[in-house]
């Protein structure tokens, strides 16, 4: 009884990681689409929650697996993945407050990590596989990405210049929410395989199902759906940090980041070197900064971006080990149970805390106040279409019409 | 340091991922540039000047330009269908 219990304690837990995962990841594809306006927030949030459901159901080989050659599959029992699953959750919301983009994969790796670590200890960790695929491809992800979407961005740049503003704006909003969508493709496919294989893992170590069979149908569809929901509910907080708080884009460079963004993402699975979902975005984001003339890149932001990807995995592995124990000292289902009443504690105060300077679709578009001093505007003038040819950034007194009416459309738009 | 780094696989995404993700806007950039430019890259230097006409001035382009831009963009749209089909087959 007690082990029904707590298989059906995971199964919930593992939804609810999936649901953190969409609602953490939504702006990794549509983070630009929103900042440049390509899409009406609330469209971009829709159209990538409906493609990340899709995605789910493309492709269905599940392997019912947690953390592979990252620990030791025999020591993967239930309670190491609940423990896993809480840490990465809370990693997961903890990021979420502070705006900061950062892998859910590796939050949860570095969760079940921790919890393995408290379990076993030392050696049921293979700490080879930890460092080549998770802690090298997270340096080396970014780095691929701000080259590929530098470069990309460069190409567009010199090949659109001199043409008229409207036109490029235009054309390239359809080439933005074509790649964007691409993205949120690959997400669903990739992402909610992989809460499915948890689920799937779980009911074969609980005996629900035989350990060869394939992922039940109300798996595939709670996954879609918690995902998708996730998704729709939109981590506004870090869509407004990758959209706005990184560098100021247009659609020439949203297309360019997204374009790289889903190239990097699926070719490096093709050549099974897989890279985050998140690092890769965050990269070509910052690459499309750097590629554009005149642009500015926001490196303290990316710092601090940096730092969370680098305490992902020892923060989210502690919480999995605090879990891990607390659950172990109790003992039993009132172990797990009791574990679980925290998270939703933790869950609800976090939320408590987002409310009080709340981010939502209304002002996610808002200015990015970091720097006053400097005074950053909008490089969309170097189109020269209304602008004179100009290609440092647009210095305040000197107000192009095209910064005007952006300033216009800004205040009009934060004042609804 | 090569026991933690797959550099071949490394080097194949890097290759691959400059050639697909930098190529595909520049071609769309290229095929809008086909399409609305109706003198190709000899405007550039005067940009500012030449976009200023309205854009009812502009020139239709030739037949010859359409046909380009057009195949700049099948090969986009050729990349978008690739990657639903990688999705597809499981490749990830």
């Amino acid at each position: 009884m007690t082990e029904t219990l707590l298989l059906v304690l995971v199964v919930v837990t593992a939804l609810a990681f999936d649901f953190t995962n969409g609602f953490h990841d939504t702006g990794n594809a549509m983070a630009t689409s929103i900042a440049t306006r390509a899409l009406k927030p609330k469209t971009a949030v829709l159209l990538s929650a409906v493609l990340n459901m899709v995605g789910a159901f493309l492709s269905l080989s599940v392997a019912a697996t947690i953390a592979k050659g990252l620990v030791d599959a025999n020591v993967i029992t239930l309670e190491v993945v609940f423990a896993g699953l809480v840490g990465g959750i809370v990693w997961n919301l903890v990021t979420w407050l502070l705006g900061l983009p950062s892998s859910s994969s590796h939050a949860l790796v570095g969760g079940v990590v921790g919890s393995v670590l408290a379990a076993v200890g030392t050696s049921g960790v293979i700490w080879t596989g930890v460092v080549a695929k998770v802690l090298v491809p997270a340096l080396l992800a970014p780095v691929v990405a701000i080259a590929v979407a530098a470069t990309g961005t460069w190409f567009v740049a010199r090949l659109t210049r001199g043409l008229p503003q409207d036109v490029t704006s235009r054309g390239f909003r359809w080439g933005q929410v074509g790649s964007a969508s691409l993205v949120s493709l690959a997400h669903g496919t990739n992402d909610a395989q992989k809460s499915m294989g948890i689920i799937l893992l779980a009911l074969i170590a609980g005996g629900a199902v035989p350990s060869d069979s394939s992922v039940p149908f109300w798996v595939i569809v709670s996954c879609a759906f918690f995902m998708a929901l996730g998704t729709y509910l939109g981590g506004w907080r870090i869509i407004r940090t990758l959209g706005k708080g990184l560098v100021e884009i247009d659609t020439r460079q949203g297309m360019s980041a997204e374009t790289s963004s889903a190239a990097v993402i699926m070719l490096s699975s093709y050549f099974g070197f897989s890279l985050s979902t998140t690092h890769v975005a965050t990269g070509s984001i910052m690459g499309a900064g750097v590629g554009m003339p005149g642009a500015t890149v926001r490196w303290g932001v990316a710092g601090r971006m940096l730092a969370a990807w680098g305490m992902t995995l020892p923060a989210a592995g502690i919480v999995g080990a605090l879990c891990f124990w607390l659950q172990d000292g109790v003992g039993g289902f009132a172990g797990s149970a009791l574990v679980f009443a925290l998270l939703v504690a933790t869950s609800a105060g976090i939320w408590f805390a987002s409310r009080r300077k709340p981010v939502d679709h209304t002002n996610v578009n808002e200015a990015w106040d970091e720097d006053k001093a400097v005074g950053l505007e909008p490089v969309a003038a170097t189109t020269g279409a209304a602008a004179p040819v100009h290609v440092a950034p647009v210095e305040s007194d000197h107000a192009s019409p095209v910064s005007e009416a952006i300033t216009v459309t800004t205040s009009t738009r934060s004042g609804t | 340091m090569s026991e933690f780094i797959e550099w071949g696989a490394l080097a194949h995404v890097v290759v691959a991922g400059v050639v697909v993700g930098a190529g595909i806007p520049a071609l769309f950039a290229l095929g809008l540039r086909l399409l609305v430019l109706p003198d190709g890259g000899a405007s550039a230097g005067a940009g500012a000047a030449e976009s200023g006409a309205p854009v009812g001035a502009r020139t239709r382009p030739r037949t010859a330009r359409l046909i380009g831009a057009g195949l700049c963009f099948a090969i986009c749209i050729g990349a978008i269908v690739t990657g639903i089909g990688f999705l597809v087959s499981g490749g990830h």
